[in-house]
């Protein structure tokens, strides 16, 4: 290396591992990171630390068991997970789901994305050194987390639906308090753009940031907002509707830059977009069952589906191959959206400083518990 | 002997005392203050309102396993937090609480300028915590931390020279009395070196926005990440003693340090009844809680960003400052 | 787990190798037979090509292959599946449509043709892999199957390409054609152990770097032996011949 230029100075460039124990890489993911100086010239995403085997795990389970594991994969939005596998299944059935039950389910699934908005909100602002940013979010995730408690008990692993329906209706006056939480949603999000959307140093440090360009991202199987961010008009929710989401009226923001700030705009706006659903879904909330006609033993006839749903990380996708035999099924494949925007990572960071590493990890918003299943 | 040695020693040890005891204080008031710009309350557990752990926190980082890693310089991994600390009280020193000799230690004729060499020589202890801890972090820690203390050293000390063109001392007692006579504070007749200052002061003593030598959330603590229980809280010590020093010496440079506001008007006399160090204290307190209120608010600066802002923005400026504040002595 | 019973069936087949039909009682629902297998497992035995003896058990077969329906007469198939036959006459085995979702199934050695075809051309323009994934058929001859979900994000619409693939044969990597399949490929060289030809970094991604065997595969046991066998084999292998199965946790 040191042949031409400088005879005198041997250099070398310096590898160094960024976690499995690190703050800001959000769980146990590991880089390794070749410097020169404090640029980075190379990258190795190493991950399977929480690897648990929860495909293996699902081809020896009933299907209503499976639910469960599927909270544990993105374990901060549980209830999507959920969605997406009971979706799968259902259209694996062929089982017609009440009204009421998808109406429920998309209030549901956005009160998720608001939670995990919330968490990858305050993480990232912190990576980037705005710690307050931080304990705002978390102080208005607390608020979906107790709505969640009081729906269905649980505060992060919720298993709260079943093939076919709901487990359960929304308790009395549970409506009412998801409207106060829209309200007081709609106060906090000021508060957060406050500290950062004109803050210079945010501008400086997001700007220009982890450019990425549309067909690149999408070549590269970006999905959600990293996608979005780069001006892909791809949203699961208005290309593929599940759910209830063909009767509500919301728009899908799009990025022009493709760089960190414009991916954090647009999952600021889908808080917006999100509390405007279900702002809709209670409004039309209709009457009726939660539970559609789902045989007691569940065994799907022979066959393979992908289904596909948009979780608050991207495309959550579930391939479930059924052999038409037993009442598990024969394979289960979990298309994770963290785990496709991990691979989007390694594009981004090379010849970025060490300092936007942190910046990018916290931009594609992952959770390990969904990149290693 | 009374005078040159008894004296100057009691005044060494309560000095030192007060401000062992008040960093452990600021460390509480840091978090209470942080916790109520973050809607949170804080310590609370022990004693009234959490107070007493500002008693704790240091018993427990006493009574902690001291580790010293096995790969890591040890002559200089324990060099290393005290070269930090000593500079930063030693520049106690030449700080004036009061206009009376009884409220400083030594009023030396150069004394801006021996707290400045001084507060430099802190820089060392960082170097050499990231290099003796012989890891990675700490190392590129301590690479920036160098970059940074020094390019920042330049600014400050270019700044301060159109202070002393202005007070035309480089004593601390001078200079506040230059204010005395001069009927203002500095901080209004130099509002851009006290900015550049304040800055500066901001990058010198790592702290938000400029806090990349220790970065918790980037390189995992920085420079201290190898070290643990006394040897850690010697850094931390540092830190915050140089954040108070720092805030002294802006509070007299600019603000009239023990002077009342407005010390040249007659109707305000009444205040003269607060004694001085407790006005120098207030502007003291004053210049802490911004630090706090600053840290609770702006995310970080990239490295990058960082050099540039203190090459590209704050030298040229405090040149600037300095040929201005030149012709406007001359033509005055 | 509930099913005890399947390390002593399998001990003798030693740890290596356990086969594919030792394994399948280890579904928690061994009583699942009297479902009407529909069309495809009539040719129920094709026996023992690798298989033991029956077990006294007589667990149900194994599968021997997905459904693979062939779409109702009715039904015209996209434009861009009849374009995809018309171009490349000798590629697609099959026509599937199951649930709305349409499946081409292609030969190996034309997978690549099928899949740049599918990505340029206009009627189909499918830009977007979504995912990349594979299941196993052990009986079967080319026992896996490897699955590309298609997405155009222009068209808005989606198919699946499916190969099939012997343990030994090479599948072409489509990651020159999508970047995405990177990964998407490595997760399935690490869990089934099917080779892509022509992939610029084939390493295992989510098991460790030295791990033996296939996670995903199906005559890979759901539970292992623990970490006893990758610290030391040589013990795991003595405990696992001792009478007393107690010993091994």
């Amino acid at each position: 290396m040191a042949t031409q230029s400088a005879p005198i100075f041997d250099t070398d460039e310096l590898v160094i591992n960024m976690g499995p124990q690190h703050p800001s890489t959000h769980g146990v993911l590991r880089l390794v990171l070749k410097l020169d100086g404090e640029r980075v010239v190379d990258c190795d995403t190493v991950m399977g630390y929480v690897h648990r085997g929860i495909e293996k795990l699902s081809e020896n389970r009933d299907w209503t068991q499976i639910i469960l594991l599927t909270d544990r994969m993105d374990y901060v939005a549980a209830a999507t997970n959920n969605l997406g596998y009971c979706e799968t299944v259902e259209k694996l059935l062929e089982v017609e789901v009440p009204r009421r039950a998808r109406y429920i389910r998309t209030i549901l699934a956005e009160l998720q994305r608001i939670g995990s908005h919330c968490l990858w909100l305050g993480t990232h602002a912190m990576d980037i050194g705005a710690m307050t940013v931080l304990l705002y979010a978390f102080r208005e995730r607390e608020l979906v987390l107790d709505l969640f408690e009081e729906y269905c008990g649980a505060r992060l692993t919720y298993n709260s639906m079943r093939i076919g329906g709901l487990p359960l209706d929304i308790p009395s006056g549970w409506d009412q308090k998801v409207r106060a939480f829209c309200d007081v949603m709609e106060t906090k999000l000021p508060e957060y753009e406050e500290l950062l959307t004109n803050n210079r140093i945010w501008l400086e440090r997001t700007r220009g940031v982890g450019v990425i360009s549309g067909p690149d991202a999408t070549a590269l199987g970006l999905c959600g907002p990293p996608l979005r961010g780069s001006g892909v008009y791809r949203d699961v929710r208005k290309d593929e509707p599940y759910a209830a989401y063909d009767e509500f009226d919301f728009e899908v923001p799009l990025g022009t830059q493709g760089d960190t700030y414009d991916r954090y705009l647009i999952r600021l706006e889908e808080f917006r977009q999100s509390i405007r659903i279900i702002r809709q879904a209670l409004d039309g909330l209709p009457e009726g069952p939660i539970m559609g006609k789902v045989p007691r033993l569940l065994k799907p006839k022979a066959g393979e589906t992908y289904h596909a749903i948009e979780s608050p990380k991207g495309e959550l996708g579930y391939f479930i191959v059924s052999d038409g035999r037993a009442t598990n099924p024969y394979r289960l494949r979990v298309r994770p959206p963290s785990f496709c925007n991990l691979q989007g990572l390694k594009p981004l960071i090379v010849g970025h400083l060490v300092a936007d590493v942190v910046c990018l990890i916290g931009t594609i918003d992952i959770v390990l518990g969904e990149v290693d299943r | 002997m009374l005078d040159t040695l008894v004296i100057p020693l009691l005044k060494i040890v309560v000095l030192l005392n007060a401000i062992l005891i008040s960093v452990t204080f600021m460390v509480l008031m840091e978090r209470k203050v942080i916790a109520w710009a973050q809607s949170r309350l804080g310590p609370m557990r022990v004693g009234p309102y959490g107070v007493l752990q500002a008693i704790v926190d240091p018993i427990k980082l006493i009574l902690k396993e001291d580790i010293t890693p096995v790969k890591a310089d040890k002559m200089l991994f324990s060099l290393a937090p005290i070269l930090s600390l000593v500079p930063a009280l030693v520049a106690f020193a030449v700080v004036p609480f009061g206009g009376d000799e009884l409220f400083y230690v030594a009023d030396i004729n150069v004394g801006l300028l021996f707290f400045l060499s001084v507060t430099s020589i802190g820089v060392y202890g960082i170097i050499l915590a990231g290099w003796a801890s012989n890891s990675k972090y700490p190392l590129l820690a301590s690479l920036r931390a160098s970059a940074q203390l020094i390019s920042y050293e330049i600014a400050v000390t270019m700044t301060l020279v159109s202070v002393i063109l202005t007070s035309g001392t480089l004593s601390m007692v001078g200079i506040v009395e230059a204010q005395l006579a001069d009927g203002v504070w500095y901080g209004f007749i130099q509002p851009v070196a006290f900015v550049l200052v304040m800055i500066g002061a901001l990058a010198e003593t790592n702290r938000v926005p400029f806090d990349l030598p220790e970065a918790e959330t980037e390189l995992t603590g920085g420079f201290h990440t190898e070290y643990s229980g006394m040897r850690f809280s010697l850094f931390f010590l540092a830190e915050y003693a140089n954040i108070i020093v720092i805030s002294a010496v802006t509070a007299l440079l600019f603000f009239g340090g023990w002077l009342r506001p407005f010390p040249n008007v007659e109707a305000l006399a009444f205040l003269d009844i607060i004694p001085g160090w407790i006005w120098l204290f207030g502007k003291i307190f004053l210049f802490l809680y911004l630090f706090m209120w600053i840290r609770a608010t702006l995310p970080r600066y990239r490295y990058d960003q960082l050099m540039r802002i203190g090459w590209k923005l704050l030298i040229p400026i405090a040149l600037a400052n300095i040929v201005v504040t030149g012709i406007v002595k001359v033509l005055v | 787990m509930t099913d005890d019973p399947k390390p002593a069936g399998s001990a003798p087949d030693g740890p290596a190798k356990p086969d594919a039909a030792s394994d399948t009682p280890a579904t928690p629902e061994p009583a699942a037979k009297p479902a009407q297998p529909p069309a495809a497992a009539a040719p129920a035995a094709k026996p023992a090509a690798k298989k033991p003896a029956p077990k006294p058990k007589a667990p149900p077969e194994p599968p021997k292959g997905p459904e693979d329906p062939a779409p109702p007469d009715d039904l015209e198939p996209p434009a861009f599946i009849a374009a995809l036959q018309q171009a490349h006459p000798d590629a697609v085995e099959q026509l599937s449509y199951w649930v709305g979702d349409w499946t081409v199934i292609v030969k190996l050695e034309a997978l690549i043709d099928v899949a740049t075809y599918l990505r340029d051309a206009d009627d189909a323009s499918f830009d977007y892999c979504s995912d990349l994934t594979a299941s196993d058929w052990p009986p079967r001859e080319k026992r896996f199957d490897v699955i590309y979900c298609l997405y155009s994000t222009r068209r808005r619409h989606r198919v699946r390409i499916k190969v099939r693939a012997g343990e030994e044969d090479q599948v072409a990597s489509v990651s020159g054609l999508w970047t995405a399949a990177n990964w998407f490929e490595r997760e399935v060289w690490d869990m089934f152990g099917v080779k892509f030809a022509g992939h610029p970094d084939l390493r295992r991604i989510l098991m460790p770097e030295g791990w033996q065997g296939f996670p995903q595969r199906k005559d890979y046991p759901l539970e292992g032996p623990g970490e006893l066998l990758l610290e030391s084999p040589m013990e795991w292998l003595r405990l696992r011949n001792l009478p007393d199965e107690a010993e091994i946790e």
